[in-house]
């Protein structure tokens, strides 16, 4: 891959400071006064996918515990000293990671640190059977809310459980089932926080308009007295898979909807590998736009579609999936509809340049049109230096997509985008259609 | 002591620096706001033009939107599908849509492209064709949309809402992108007639925000939009709200559904309203924020819910005031029944000086990360010429809020929030809600009935 920038490009490249503290802490410093605003993010490497088994949920419920106060923090008071602030304020728990991040005006960058710090220290002094009984009821009506109570809710659970085996960690949902939050104790939430929530699994950014030399010390300050803690357990499973599934795994479920919808997820290399790279750029020739393959073929042409989304999943552990779903109109078929999606797909082995450079101008637009905020730009360096040991890729991402070449998309489509490497999930309406 | 046991200091604040913005027009009278983003090479330009859906007759529900819909499908000189080619072969995002108080031609294009970005805009606004064909597949594409609407209780929830507040023969009662029967009476002229009547340089104007000169800006927009020359029939009067009715309870039947979906609210005021600053506090402390009151007491503290807010629409000519949540089916009455007392405590009791200082600070000290990417700037500058506000009104509105005092907050509760009159929507399991929402002796409960209003 080139990284020959022209001096236009080097003005784009976020310059920033990347330490460890002597607790592991890994610290991210990128200043930029454009706005005097402040993002802090951190990222605990522990999502999802370190549940162990009757546990599942268990790093998003423990995801809400953390906003609850901690042994200088009083309950209630994290949410409310951010927003008298004038913050905005957030957390979020997927497969590979858990992060935790606010915007502040720059003056209330102590007040973040000093939050952060002390749930990342002193969290289980703040805990109680209460708060965990409140969240737990907290967590199960967003369940109901995400998944149960909408319409085509549960894809992403019934897809990652039939395209990884039960023994990976990505076979089940970030969201969890309600028996194991049932079964979620305090005990649990103890030994996770000691196990995960540590200075050496984590990474904090700060990113806007701060004095580095007085961030760093107000980074020791809060962060430098909280103990290392012990080396992060592998994880639980097996996490090798080969790089194809061997063969096609179908499922039909009959739902209270209109519309019937068609989902195909292809096992696909990780994120951070070359390949990701091209089937991210596929992903775009499929579905992203109007000019989009399979927008205008089954939803212009054929009008076989009602809408169209693709989506290549940024994983980590063993292989990822490039997931796309196209809703049929009413009186289409729905085998009808699966094959022609097959059979753009298949068209994908020949793409024609045009297509591809639509597709790399679309994400590099889409690139900077991100990093306009700090929270995003603290956001990606946290994720690149947990994943990838490597904040400085949020500067050569876009020169991997642009590497990306025609002849790679269609290497990539012949493949992976192949019906033996795929499963088909198929959402028909009860009772045939309305 | 531990310096963790108090506290941290908070530092000396940045003073508060809002865009500059530069004011023209264009030789056609177009109106132009033109802000100077220099730091990414990015440039977002909109064209605004008051053609909402609040601009049609209740009957023409869906027009507004559809136009909007299809300025990008086809124009004189294009077909549709090499439209979409042209631009997102310049990575741009070319979007156009209709809001309630305005439609928009909205571009998001890196600085080399944005000459041939903003020809393709121009295009787009100022020629399209609404052909017969592409009509066709986007009234059906909107018709199957208003079908799979259905599918969605938050949807069902909040259409059963707006109809019981509004009624079928106010804009506001209908969903934006109309209903089956007014959708399939439009007809491809309808759209063009709309487009002719009400897009227009006087009815108008363009914002532009991002990596550009003033002075080439100017020069661009003079050159696709000097010569603009519609003239704009004015839209038709809104009909009045119609007449609050007594607090009453309608439900929208989901058998076995393991939430309900809950809105309770009424008619609020234009966005015009003297009481607009402290009515943003009010809501500010009820449901605007996590920490307000709806949230804190329902999630927090009760555990029936992942959210519970509210919010007052503040369109040009008033909008609903709603407060919402989707709960656990065994909480629905007592969500329901604390969300009305709520609602009333506002009016009834100042708020306390801790949470308006709360409030006051969250919405101040907010101000600049609300301006952070080009694209709110551009938003917010749209906002200053769409509701004819001052130059310096985010300043002033900074001021305003922190002059706010409780009795303020209530005077404004009391005059906009009607307890008595609440229209209360609950789209769940019947069977498993009914009978103890009427044992509340709140108002009467019965099934919606979308026919009957």
């Amino acid at each position: 891959m080139s990284t020959t920038k022209t001096p236009a490009e080097r003005r784009l490249d976020i310059e920033f400071e990347d330490y460890r503290l002597d607790n592991g802490l890994r610290v991210v410093l990128a200043p930029d006064a454009s706005a005097p605003v402040v993002g802090v993010n951190i990222w605990y490497n522990v999502g999802s996918r370190n549940e162990r088994e009757g546990r599942t949920g268990f790093a998003h419920l423990f995801e809400h515990m953390m906003f609850q106060g901690s042994e200088h923090v009083p309950e209630m008071a994290h949410f409310a000293l951010i927003e008298q602030a004038g913050g905005s304020l957030n957390g979020s728990t997927w497969l590979d990671r858990t992060n935790y991040y606010e915007t502040l005006p720059a003056h209330y960058l102590e007040l973040g640190l000093w939050l952060e710090s002390d749930r990342m220290g002193f969290l289980l002094p703040a805990m109680t059977q209460d708060k965990l009984d409140n969240q737990r009821d907290v967590v199960k009506n967003e369940r109901r809310w995400r998944v149960d109570n909408q319409p085509y809710g549960d894809w992403d659970e019934r897809l990652q459980a039939m395209m990884y085996p039960p023994e990976h960690p990505y076979h089940h949902s970030v969201i969890g089932s309600m028996e194991d939050l049932d079964a979620a104790s305090l005990e649990d939430v103890q030994q996770f926080f000691r196990t995960y929530y540590a200075p050496n699994n984590a990474v904090l950014s700060l990113v806007g308009d701060i004095d580095v030399p007085a961030a760093k010390a107000l980074v020791e300050r809060y962060f430098g007295g909280i103990p290392r803690g012990a080396d992060i357990p592998a994880l639980p499973g097996r996490t090798e898979l080969s790089p194809t599934m061997g063969g096609e795994v179908r499922d039909t479920v009959e739902q209270d909807i209109s519309l019937a919808r068609i989902y195909h997820a292809y096992r696909t290399p990780v994120y951070g590998s070359d390949e990701f790279y091209a089937g991210l750029v596929a992903s775009y020739v499929l579905g992203y736009g109007r000019a989009a393959l399979l927008f205008r073929t089954l939803i212009r042409e054929q009008q076989l579609a009602q809408d169209v989304v693709t989506y290549a999943f940024p994983i980590v552990v063993g292989s990822s999936m490039l997931v796309l779903w196209a809703t049929a109109r009413p009186g289409v078929d729905v085998a009808q509809l699966d094959d022609a999606v097959s059979t753009q797909i298949a068209a994908l082995s020949d793409v024609a340049d045009a297509d591809v450079e639509r597709a790399v101008s679309l994400i590099e637009t889409r690139h900077l049109q991100e990093l306009q905020t700090v929270a995003e730009r603290a956001d990606q360096l946290s994720m690149f230096a947990t994943l990838f040991d490597d904040p400085g890729r949020i500067n050569t991402e876009l020169a991997r997509i642009r590497a990306v070449s025609t002849a790679d998309v269609r290497d990539f489509a012949r493949r992976y985008l192949q019906p033996e490497n795929r499963a088909v999930l198929t959402y028909v309406p009860k009772g045939g259609a309305r | 002591m531990s310096h963790r046991a108090v506290l941290p200091p908070v530092g000396e604040p940045l003073p508060l620096r809002m865009p500059d913005v530069h004011r023209a027009r264009l030789s056609s009278g177009l109106e132009t706001l033109i802000v100077e983003r220099r730091d990414l090479p990015v440039v977002d330009v909109q064209i605004v033009v008051q053609a909402g859906a609040a601009h049609d007759f209740a009957a023409h529900a869906g027009r507004a939107h559809l136009t909007a819909d299809l300025l990008d499908e086809g124009t004189s000189s294009r077909q549709a599908l090499q439209i979409a080619e042209e631009v997102e072969a310049l990575g741009a995002s070319l979007r156009t849509r209709a809001s309630w108080d305005y439609a928009a031609a909205s571009l998001h294009v890196l600085r080399p492209h944005v000459e041939a970005a903003t020809a393709l805009l121009a295009d787009v606004l100022l020629q399209p064709a609404f052909d017969d064909a592409e009509f066709d597949r986007k009234q059906r594409e909107r018709l199957h949309a208003i079908g799979q609407e259905r599918d969605d209780p938050r949807n069902l929830a909040s259409m059963a809402f707006t109809r019981l507040v509004y009624g079928s023969e106010h804009p506001f009662g209908l969903p934006i992108g109309g209903v089956a029967a007014s959708v399939t009476a439009l007809g491809a002229a309808d759209l063009a007639a709309y487009h002719s009547a009400r897009y227009g340089p006087s009815a108008a104007f363009a914002v532009v925000c991002g990596d550009i000169r003033t002075d080439v800006a100017l020069d661009l927009l003079e050159h696709h939009f000097g010569a603009w020359r519609t003239a704009v029939t004015p839209a038709p009067p809104l009909p009045a709200a119609p007449a609050p009715r007594s607090r009453a309870i309608r439900i929208v039947d989901r058998p076995g559904a393991p939430q309900s979906e809950i809105r309770i609210g009424h008619a609020g005021p234009p966005r015009s309203s003297p009481d607009y600053v402290a009515l943003h506090v009010a809501n500010t402390i009820l449901g605007g924020a996590f920490t307000s009151r709806l949230n804190i007491l329902l999630r927090e503290e009760k555990g029936y819910t992942y959210g519970a807010g509210s919010s007052f629409a503040f369109r040009r000519n008033g909008g609903p005031f709603v407060a919402s949540t989707a709960v656990g089916t065994a909480a629905t009455a007592d969500a329901v029944n604390d969300m009305v007392s709520e609602v009333g405590r506002l009016v009834a009791e100042p708020v306390t000086a801790n949470e308006l200082a709360r409030a006051q600070s969250y919405l101040v000290l907010g101000l600049p990360r609300t301006f952070e990417t080009t694209g709110d700037v551009a938003e917010h500058v749209s906002e200053l010429a769409l509701y004819d506000l001052p130059h310096d009104y985010y300043e002033e509105y900074a001021a305003a809020v922190r002059r706010v005092t409780p009795a303020e907050v209530q005077a404004a509760a009391a005059r906009w929030l009607r307890p008595e009159e609440l229209v209360i929507v609950v789209a769940g399991d019947a069977a498993a809600v009914s009978d103890e929402l009427a044992s509340l002796g709140i108002g009467a409960v019965d099934e919606y009935d979308e026919d009957a209003c």
